[in-house]
Order: C-alpha cells, then structure tokens, then sequence
C-alpha cells in the first residue's frame, strides 16, 4: 500500500514536471509569436464580493472594469495588445480574498484591479508583494491598504476623505456648531471620522456632540439625533453608507430635526435606492469625487453604457474601478509595457509609471500618484436639490 | 426632563418591534421546543413580498399584506417539513445548526433574487405621527400601530391557546409529546400549525419593522431577529406576555444607555444587563420554573 502510494507519488512528480516543462515551451512560443505581430494578450482580473452582504459594491467594481477592459479593446487594446478579463468572488473575507487572489494568478493574471474592500485588500496586498504583483485597488480606502510598494489606489484615504470634508465646511462656513454621527464598529467610518475631528479642530469649528453607532444597532438613530438636536448642532456629519443614511434621514424627518446633513462618498448611492422618497434627502450635502448625475462628456457617456450593459446606474465603485483599468493602461504605455515581460517586471514596470502619469478620469481630473500609492485629486461637493445633484460651488 | 420621556419614547418605539418579532420566536420554542434562528429571514421574506406586492404588481396595502402573510406562511410550513421535521428525534443542537443553515439559505436566496442593493419600503401605517408638548415629542404612527398590533396578537395567541381545541393540543404537545400522541394529538400536524402561526407573525412583523425602519436589503431580519430572542429569553422564553415585556424593556435599556451613558457601549449595556437578569432569574422575568408553556 505504502509503495503504491509513492510510485502514484512519483509519477504525479513526473507528470507535473512534464506539465512544467510544457508549459514552459508554450510561453516561449507566444513570445515568439508576438514577435512575429502575434496574440499575446494582457491579463487583468478583478476581485470583490460578488456575492454576501457587500455584493453590491463587488459587482459595480468588476462591472466597471470589464467596461473599461471593453472600450479599450475595442480600440486597440494597450499599447497595441488585447485584455483577456477575469473576476473572482471574495465575499468581503479576508481568506477567500487570498483564495480568489490565488486562483486568478494560477489563471496568469498579471495585473490586479481590486480587492474591492478593506480587509480584504491588505490581505491580498501582502500576498501580492511576494511576487510583486501590481495591486490597483479601486475602493480599498484603509490607510494600511497601500503599505506594500506594489499597491496603489484610485479612491480617497479614510483620512484623506475626513481632511477635505472638514476643510470644505471650515471655508464655506456652513455650520456654526457641528455635529458627528459615525459607525464606530467599521474602520471606514471611524476613519474619516478620527480625521475629520483633528482638521476640524484646526479650522476652529465648533464640534458640539460626537455620537456613534454599531453594526449591530443600525436601525434607530432617534436616541442620537435627539441628542445632536440638544445639543443645538447645525451641520450634522454623516461619514457612512447611504443604507443607515437612509434611516437617519426618515428618522430626523420624523423628528422635525433639520439640520444640513453632510456625507462623504459613501452616501453616493442614496438617490437610487429603489423607492426612496428623494424630499428626505433635500439639502443633504456630499463630498465625492464622482456623481452619476455630472454633466461632463466623459462621465455621460460612461453611465450611458453601464446603463445600456448591467441595467443600473453606476456608483462611484464602477467609476473608481473604470479609471483603475485606464490608470493602468496609461502606465503600461508611457513604460512601454508589454504582456511577455515577466509579472515582477511589469510590476516594476506599472510602480513606476503610475508616478509619472497624469490621468483625467471619472474620479477626477488630473489625477496624479504618489510613491506611496496615494492619489491626489480635488474631490466635488454636490447639494441635493429637487431630487438630483447640483454642484455646490 | 423633556429629553427624557422622548429618550423612553425612542426605546418604547423600537422595543415593540423587538416585542413583536420576539412573539414568532417564543410561539414556537414554546411548543416545538426548536430556537428557530431563520426566523428573522422569513421576516425579511415578509418584508420583500409586500414590498413587491405593493410597488411592483400594485396591489393596495391590505392585501400586499395578506399576500407576505400567505407567502411567510407557507415557507414556515415547508421549511418545518422539509428541515426540521426529519430531525424530529435528533438533539436538538442538531436542530439548531439546520435553523441557522436554514437562515443563510433564506439570506443568499433573497440575495439572489432581489440584489444586496437596500429597498426603501414605503411605510404601510397611515397613521400621522402624534407631536407633543409643542413638538418636543414625537410619537411615530408607526409605533402606535406596532404597539396595537403587538398587544392584540398577544392577546390572540393566549385566547387561542388556551380556548379553542387546536390550542390545548400546542399545549398537550409542548408539555408532552409522546403522551400527547397517545391521547390521539396529531403531533406533527401540531408542530406544523405552530410554525404556520409563528411564520405568519414573522411576516406581520417584517412589514412592521420595515414600516418603522424603511430600509430593506437581505439582512434586514438578522440582528433584529437576534435581538428579539433576546428579548424573549429577557422576558421568560415560551411566555408569550414575557416575550412582549422583554421586548419593549430591550429597546428602552437600548436607548437610555445611548443618550445616558454611551452610545458606543449600549449593546455592550444591554446584554450585560440580560445576564444579570438571568443569573438571578434564570428562567427570565415571566418564565416560571414548570412553564405553563405558551
């Protein structure tokens, strides 16, 4: 028994050594076929939960880059070679983000546009350094996120996002005193919160009442906005998703509570909550670096054809996840890039050349890179007026 | 002073959801001695049939209503004869982890079906909200209602079982099972019943819920689900006065933790409080000792 199991041991050895070896011979012929004008192609994969409780971020994400992956074909491809796409499911966990991560490498991918969120990015984050894979994560907004050189990102920092908002009512003078309302249990949240306070301080705004929530108790609000109300608070800030943002507004409403309620790029989204009586939201403002209701060209014509393609309007993940897949493309070309360098060299490749581009995309425009991954852009305040977005300037 | 009854108010309001949704869970631990953790997602099932019955095929509310009821109704029924009812003889841990499977498949099927994208649900209350003391209080219709229908259910569920055949039966059969089946009790038509009821409930209070907190997405049963068994375990599972009482104190120890002492630290408040009541009381504020069951 014990000797049969060895020889299958060993012949399995054998099998992948040919395997290896095949597999070897078949890259050195795409190579050559490349040179002679051939078919190498570019592989980009795309990771997020596509299903689980925070799908519906997952698949804005892949959507949006298979968009992007779709116009540039279309067109040519970069720098003169086609994308082949695939996106893999990590359910917002951390192991399943490694898995996903996993299974798209075995499949060859050479460049990530992902992990969607947090967590999961510095998981894979890590992962991909030992390969020196080159991470663009869209979405994945924790500090930690762009600590290994590999990894880049297209959105704000948590903090990034608090500093602006704080700067933002500190100039314009929206609110005499402040009040904050946060999911004290979620890093994005307490993130953009801790940040906005230390600026806040500094613009000599008067922060009156700091209230928080949990994921756990994330349906009734009235306890804390009584107290924000007590406490005579003006412009109340609302750094969280759109969902509890929801409940907050009907529960003020309710209340008679009407301060200006202020959100960050987590609130995009609200407008299009399927039957959501849009009067709630009048005069709520938010700071995000993209809205689907933007006037400009660029951003028309990508909410048409997401419209056309998936049947839903595209928020800021889609957009964020679109001009991932462009970032990349200008990168590879101001390098010169080309699918049959090595996934390290490539990685090199992009590190470098996303420091040196210049990008005018959904998100913003002028768009430019740090060393560190971090992107400098000037996010947009839009109001809420008669149910759509205005700009606020 | 003020801000102290409208503190109470806010925990009267969002206890009575907990009471209301607390009432299916007591219902049928009472009887078919199961913690029926899916409960919470037939609720949310509740919730997404009168959403569509409503917003989409255009029915008015009462009968968007009966429709969820129906269709809560008859899930409770199959999910009972399809999972539970093989696991007839098993311990009861073994029940208790089919439940929770029961609940995530419920959760991914809604997810499947209707999108992780949140719904607003349009409030089926037509009751105006009661403003008081100059508008310093406010009274949400949606509480009043909630209450109403919280009390009257309750007064339901013990005129029914302890007055009508069908209801001595639950009782025979939550005392006893196999004596029950030898004084010609239908045990398993019994159970079926119980969950029907129960089931039926869920969907009362997933319009409820929804109705007072309109935001409704796949998950939307889960944590108030839990809480709410909380509640009954607060109140004396198997009591169905208890699992009224423990709802509504949950929601107002919720609350005046938050606007008292943190808000970071209420649920951490709530649940310590829950323990102390259980280490003195263990069997719960209503639950006697020998239950008289349901």
């Amino acid at each position: 028994m014990k000797k049969q199991s060895s020889m299958l041991l060993a012949a399995a050895m054998l099998l992948s050594l040919t395997a290896c070896a095949s597999s070897g011979a078949k890259s050195e012929s795409t190579a050559s076929e490349k040179a002679a004008g051939g078919s190498a192609k570019w592989k980009i994969g795309a990771e997020g939960p596509l299903s689980g409780g925070a799908a519906v971020y997952g698949n804005a994400v892949a959507n949006g880059a298979e968009l992007a992956v779709k116009e540039i074909n279309e067109k040519g491809g970069i720098n003169g070679y086609q994308i082949e796409f695939k996106k893999a499911d990590d359910e917002h966990d951390q192991e399943k983000a490694v898995n996903a991560f996993n299974s798209l490498k075995d499949w060859g991918m050479q460049v990530l546009v992902g992990p969607t969120t947090s967590a999961p990015t510095i998981a894979v984050g890590s992962e991909a350094e030992a390969d020196n894979l080159f991470v663009l994560t869209p979405t994945g907004s924790a500090v930690e996120c762009t600590a290994p050189k590999n990894v880049f990102r297209v959105c704000f920092s948590d903090p990034a996002q608090g500093t602006k908002s704080a700067q933002y009512i500190g100039e314009h003078k929206l609110g005499k005193k402040v009040g904050v309302l946060y999911d004290s249990s979620d890093v994005y949240s307490s993130g953009i919160r801790d940040a906005f306070v230390e600026e806040a301080k500094k613009q000599g705004i008067e922060l009156t009442e700091d209230q928080q929530f949990t994921a756990d108790s994330n349906k009734d609000f009235s306890t804390q906005l009584q107290k924000l109300r007590d406490a005579g608070a003006d412009l109340v800030f609302l750094p969280f998703y759109y969902t509890e943002a929801a409940l907050v507004l009907k529960q003020a409403n309710t209340m008679g509570y009407k301060p200006i309620f202020f959100g960050c790029d987590g609130m995009d989204g609200l407008l299009d909550v399927e039957n959501f009586d849009s009067s709630l939201a009048e005069g709520l403002m938010l700071l995000t670096p993209y809205s689907a209701d933007a006037e400009d060209e660029r951003t028309k014509n990508f909410v048409k054809s997401y419209e056309a393609q998936y049947g839903d309007t595209p928020i800021q993940f889609a957009a964020d996840a679109y001009d991932a897949v462009y970032a990349i493309k200008a990168a590879a070309e101001k390098e010169d890039l080309k699918p049959s360098l090595s996934v390290s060299e490539i990685g090199d490749g992009l590190e470098k050349g996303m420091t040196e581009i210049q990008l005018d995309g959904l998100t913003g425009s002028g768009m430019r890179w740090s060393a560190e991954g971090d992107v400098d852009k000037e996010p947009k305040a839009v109001r809420v007026e008669n149910g759509s977005y205005v700009s606020a300037e | 002073m003020m801000s102290f009854f409208s503190y109470l108010l806010n925990g009267i309001s969002l206890g009575a959801v907990y009471a209301i949704i607390a009432l299916g869970y007591t219902m049928v631990y009472g009887i078919a001695k199961m913690l029926n953790f899916a409960h919470g997602d037939i609720l949310m099932l509740g919730a997404y049939t009168a959403f569509i019955a409503f917003n989409s095929l255009g029915l008015p509310i009462p009968a968007s209503a009966l429709l969820a009821v129906i269709v809560c109704t008859l899930t409770g029924i199959l999910t009972e004869r399809i999972a539970y009812k093989p696991l007839r003889g098993a311990n009861s841990l073994a029940v208790l982890i089919t439940a929770i499977g029961v609940s995530y498949l419920l959760q991914n099927l809604a997810l499947l079906i209707f999108g992780a994208n949140p719904k607003s649900f349009q409030s089926f209350i037509p009751i105006k909200p009661l403003h008081l003391a100059g508008g310093a209080l406010t009274i949400p219709g949606e509480t009043i209602a909630t209450i109403l229908t919280g009390l009257i259910v309750a007064a339901g569920l013990l005129l029914f079982v302890h007055r009508t055949k069908a209801g001595q039966a639950m009782l025979a059969v939550s005392e006893d099972k196999g004596a029950a089946t030898l004084m010609g009790v239908n045990v398993n038509a019994t159970i079926a019943m119980t969950f029907a009821i129960g089931s039926a409930l869920a969907a009362v209070a997933g319009i409820l819920l929804c109705s007072a907190y309109p935001s409704l997405t796949p998950t939307t049963g889960a944590m108030p689900g839990i809480k709410a068994f909380v509640a009954a375990v607060l109140g004396g599972i198997g009591s169905i006065p208890g699992a009224f009482l423990g709802g509504v104190i949950l929601g107002i120890l919720e609350n005046l933790s938050k606007a008292y002492i943190s808000s970071k630290l209420s649920d951490a408040i709530v649940f310590s409080v829950l323990i102390l009541v259980l280490l003195v009381k263990p069997s719960g504020i209503l639950g006697k000792k020998i239950t008289e069951k349901v």
